[in-house]
């Protein structure tokens, strides 16, 4: 298994508070990766940390991606290098569609001039995909979108940028069980062998329909336990307090 | 013209200074011997000149406004208000002087004149050096000209309008004007013809030390149409340059004008110009302006909506750098019933500059059954830039629609932090951002202008971070 993200000894403060208490983690090509843990555990800092995000400080560790050390990288450069982060609360950009978003982003992050037609049948494809409604694609980035519009329009978003490494934070709360299915359905159709899934949630419900190769429980800034699917089954029955 | 590519950028072409090469430059300063000067040089008729030494009085009568931008730093004893080109009037740009064609060439006039419009004027310094207008448009007895030409050869229909939308004593700089325009152009569009292509105008002031006063006179007649552009330039001196121009729209009734402004003066420029539109029985005239130059700016059109059933719409953005300070807004005056108005108006400050804007809305008592909506909205792009709103509603019947909004904001670290993890850099997230904010403005503008809008955004931004 060739491996693609290596996260050494991190230590990760956001402002006074340090947050992040030593995280090791490695993820390999073709994997399914969970991080569970309670609220304020650490998980949306750590997807933050591996994009860095300028407001979350490293005090210490690195971060390695496809053989590099992109610990202070900024994030665009990392985004660039195929890190793809699914937001809890995607934000809102008045005026700019979400086609010519796409097409902006797609051709930063491909460097390639994109190619207009191939590209709306690729987009319409998946849009169809996700269940979404053709004219979000005029509709202004998330302005006015619903919860559940906006996770999938992040689903989208990963589906066209295609990254090495899908950061998915949070992407099943708040939804019901049918979106929470059609999200699934589009990791399914990302997921391939030269890529990797980062899960990022506090239940369960997503793994219902996913299968993770490895499970991680986050507590308090520390990975205190690593196991397979079955340790989220074990979590959703038993919860966090055995160990806290 | 696909220019959609946002990156193709030139910021020099603005800055282009030519040589300050002119035929004639008067003395700095403000007198009845220079009013009397110019007046010879233009060949004016005897109503002009007197017009002239008239407004001149007025001009030394008025006093400096006591409110908005500090003024002090404009003395007249160093601008000349008139410098006369190295050319004369052409109707082909093979006859223009190389540099002054090369200057509209780079702003893209005679391209744009092939691609998209109807007709063009184009004013350097203080004298019109180009006028065309398509022959299909003649033979409808559309007049499309320069201000001078006019004066000769329309003489009756230019005395009846002339300053008499704007008079002189509506304040100093219009007085001013009065005394020493120069250039512009005058458009009169017949009974019932629809120009579908616009027309535009564009004004570069190259000379130092100097002020660009340029008239503007458009009558659309009853049932008629049109769309007409001008775009304003300067390269940047060290001291202080003037623009006070007039704009004086008669828009008739059942008539629509647009009228769209993309204004870049340079940031030594003060820019305090008076627009304003008369508008007859149910009658339309649409603001479109895109204001980034200047130092000072005081600029608010202005609809006076007198017939039934006349409508106005405000559309607008001012984006104000380092230094600059931009005090623009809009008025109308409600005086018949069924009337209606809608201000859409936005602003950007960064790097320290101001943004204000300033507005009057006034519902007379007679106009009943109307309507206005104000919107503005501002953004500001670090912690010490400024904006401000200084709406002034004077309403005198209740029954009316007004609403007015206003909001403020800034741009936010998630939303850089969202866009640059999708692989945008910190600029083009914020140029992503601020264009976004403007769309609903540069909509409303002429693709190509608003290619060039976009431009400008990214112009204002280059190296604003960090």
């Amino acid at each position: 298994m060739q491996n693609l993200l290596e996260i050494k000894d991190l230590y990760v403060n956001a402002g006074e508070k340090e947050i992040l208490k030593g995280i090791n983690l490695k993820i390999n090509k073709g994997e399914i990766h969970v991080i569970m843990g309670p609220n304020g555990s650490g998980k949306t800092t750590t997807a933050n940390a591996i994009l860095n995000n300028p407001s979350y400080k490293k005090s210490k560790g690195s971060i390695i991606f496809d053989k590099e050390d992109i610990t202070n990288l900024k994030t665009d450069e990392i985004a660039r290098k195929g890190i793809f982060m699914s937001f809890q609360l995607p934000e809102e950009i008045p005026g700019v569609s979400v086609t010519n978003f796409l097409k902006y982003a797609k051709n930063k992050i491909t460097n390639k001039p994109v190619k207009i037609f191939e590209f709306k049948d690729e987009v319409k494809k998946y849009m169809d995909e996700l269940k979404m409604n053709p004219k979000n694609m005029d509709r202004s980035l998330n302005v006015g979108f619903s919860g559940g519009e906006k996770k999938k329009n992040e689903i989208l978003q990963m589906l066209v940028l295609n990254p090495k490494l899908a950061i998915l934070d949070e992407t099943d709360s708040g939804l019901d069980v049918d979106a929470i299915k059609t999200v699934s359905k589009g990791i399914e159709m990302f997921k391939n062998e030269e890529n990797s899934v980062l899960i990022i949630t506090h239940n369960t419900k997503i793994l219902h329909s996913l299968k993770p190769d490895y499970v991680h429980v986050l507590i308090d800034g520390k990975i205190v336990k690593t196991g397979d699917a079955s340790l989220a089954k074990e979590i959703e029955e038993n919860g966090y307090e055995s160990y806290k | 013209m696909s220019k959609t590519n946002i990156d193709e950028i030139n910021r020099n072409i603005y800055d282009i200074k030519n040589k300050d090469e002119y035929d004639f430059k008067i003395k700095k300063g403000l007198t009845p011997e220079i009013i009397e000067e110019i007046s010879k040089q233009k060949n004016d008729p005897d109503w002009m000149r007197e017009f002239r030494l008239k407004a001149l009085e007025v001009y030394n009568k008025l006093e400096l406004p006591t409110w908005g931008p500090d003024l002090s730093e404009l003395n007249m004893d160093e601008i000349a208000t008139y410098v006369k080109p190295k050319s004369k009037l052409n109707d082909s740009w093979d006859d223009v002087p190389e540099d002054i064609k090369n200057t509209f060439d780079k702003l893209g006039i005679p391209e744009a004149e092939k691609t998209s419009l109807a007709g063009v004027g184009a004013q350097y310094d203080s004298e019109v050096v180009y006028h065309s207008i398509k022959e299909d448009l003649i033979k409808q007895g559309v007049i499309y000209t320069d201000m001078e030409t006019a004066v000769r050869e329309y003489p009756d229909l230019v005395k009846e309008h002339f300053m008499k939308c704007v008079p002189v004593y509506d304040h100093k700089f219009v007085a001013l004007h009065g005394a020493v325009w120069s250039g512009g152009s005058f458009v009169y569009v017949p009974k019932g013809v629809k120009v579908d292509i616009p027309l535009q105008s564009y004004f570069r002031l190259n000379s130092p030390e100097s002020g660009q006063f340029e008239h503007t006179l458009i009558i659309v007649d009853e049932g008629a149409s049109l769309h007409f552009i001008e775009g304003c330039s300067a390269p940047k001196y060290n001291k202080v340059n003037l623009h006070a121009g007039c704009v004086e729209l008669y828009v008739k009734d059942n008539s629509y004008l647009r009228y769209s402004t993309i204004e870049n003066w340079s940031k030594n420029m003060l820019n305090l110009n008076t627009k304003k539109a008369i508008v007859g029985k149910n009658a339309q005239v649409d603001w479109v302006s895109g204001s980034f130059g200047s130092k000072i700016s005081m600029l608010y059109p202005m609809s006076i909506l007198n017939g039934e059933g006349a409508k106005t719409e405000f559309t607008g953005i001012s984006f104000a750098g380092k230094g600059q300070n931009l005090d623009n807004g809009f008025k109308v005056v409600h005086n018949n019933i069924n009337t209606s108005s809608v201000v859409n108006a936005k602003s950007i400050s960064k790097n320290g500059g101001k943004c204000t804007y300033r507005s009057l809305v006034r519902i007379n008592e007679n106009a009943k059954n109307s309507k206005s909506s104000v919107s503005c909205e501002s953004l500001m792009l670090d912690d010490f830039s400024i904006s401000d709103t200084i709406p002034v509603n004077d309403i005198r019947t209740d029954e009316v629609e007004f609403s007015h909004e206003a909001k403020i904001g800034k741009i936010g670290d998630k939303t850089i932090f969202y866009l640059m993890s999708r692989g945008l850099s910190e600029e083009d997230a914020k140029a992503m951002i601020v264009r976004g904010f403007a769309y609903p403005i540069s909509k409303e503008l002429p693709v190509e202008y608003a290619v060039e809008m976009n431009n400008l955004i990214n112009l204002e931004l280059e190296g604003a971070i960090g």
